[in-house]
């Protein structure tokens, strides 16, 4: 079974489903809350949940295209091959232990980011763009790690998420040192 | 003046609230209806569970209490605009640490394209990819 999600709004993601005109649930969620659930900072990700409804990957960077996988470092065939092996039940999942292990930890400043958002979003919805921006950019402050925010509010802002502000803000966070992808590790 | 809105992750609830030196004071009956959070003599209490407040006048004062205080006390975290008369509160510490503790997959529902809401609950006895994304 695949869940897709659109952490967007419907109109921006509607023209990409509509393409796509899959036949598993295509879903929306424009205010993040997936975010504040699975502590997620950017896209693609996914997580794998099994029969019980617990999760048997964490949320990981995945790219089904070949040129999505190098930028991010993962081998696309490696992930797909992983995945079929497990659906298929060849592989269990990873002990308990080692799953905990690969969630991310969430210091409290994500969590405060993301209530920004929130605001922000509600603000947006609201008609007030000004005070909506500034909570925003006080969220991508907060956490600067969060695309989700940094990247995912810059239409709000009439920014391009792929233009210069986006270039910019990704050449910063590697002269820092970070990566912009964080695939959990392969064992 | 327009009221203020308290957005429980999202879900928003007008509020009766005093704003002083820039605290925001909530009304008690407000954070019951807005959180289902009552005060009571031992504390705030939902369900069976009661959360003591400390009998301190910088908490709960006259029926109304702090809301930074409220947020620290539920371990929610609280982004406030005094301008636009507006907060939220994120989902409690605590729901993320349960998931890691339990591996739980959270529970939820969206609409897809047609406005339809799913819940990732429906799909209990298959295994589930969730891939999440975004046209920026």
């Amino acid at each position: 079974m695949v869940i897709t999600v659109a952490v967007d709004r419907a109109s921006d993601a509607r023209p990409w489903i509509e393409k796509a005109a899959p036949t598993h649930p295509s879903l929306v969620d424009e205010a993040h809350h997936l975010g504040e659930l699975y502590n997620m900072v950017n896209v693609p990700t996914v997580v794998w949940i099994d029969e019980e409804g617990r999760i048997a990957r964490p949320n990981d960077v995945a790219f089904t295209t070949e040129w999505g996988g190098k930028y991010a470092k993962v081998s696309t065939d490696e992930q797909m091959a992983l995945l079929r092996s497990w659906i298929r039940g060849e592989t269990p999942s990873q002990p308990e232990d080692v799953l905990r292990g690969q969630i991310a930890a969430m210091p409290d400043e994500s969590q405060e980011a993301r209530a920004h958002f929130g605001l922000g979003w509600w603000l947006l919805q609201s008609g007030h763009t000004g005070a909506a921006e500034h909570h925003f950019h006080l969220g991508g402050e907060l956490a600067p790690d969060d695309f989700m925010i940094r990247r995912g509010t810059m239409r709000f802002r009439e920014s391009d998420p792929f233009g210069a502000e986006f270039v910019q803000m990704v050449a910063d966070w590697h002269e820092l040192g970070h990566s912009y992808y964080l695939p959990l590790p392969v064992e | 003046m327009p009221p203020f809105v308290l957005l429980d992750v999202g879900r928003p609830t007008e509020v009766d609230v005093t704003i002083d030196q820039g605290d925001v004071w909530i009304d008690s009956a407000s954070v019951d209806s807005a959180l289902g959070w009552e005060l009571k003599p031992e504390g705030f209490c939902k369900d069976d569970v009661c959360i003591p407040v400390a009998s301190n006048p910088g908490i709960v004062n006259n029926g109304e209490i702090r809301l930074a205080a409220l947020a620290d006390l539920l371990r929610r975290p609280l982004a406030l605009s005094l301008e636009e008369r507006a907060a939220y509160l994120g989902p409690p510490r605590a729901l993320y640490d349960q998931t890691v503790e339990t591996l739980d997959a959270p529970d939820f529902t969206f609409p897809d394209l047609d406005g339809h809401p799913h819940s990732l609950s429906e799909h209990r006895g298959s295994k589930v990819l969730l891939a999440v994304w975004a046209s920026w």
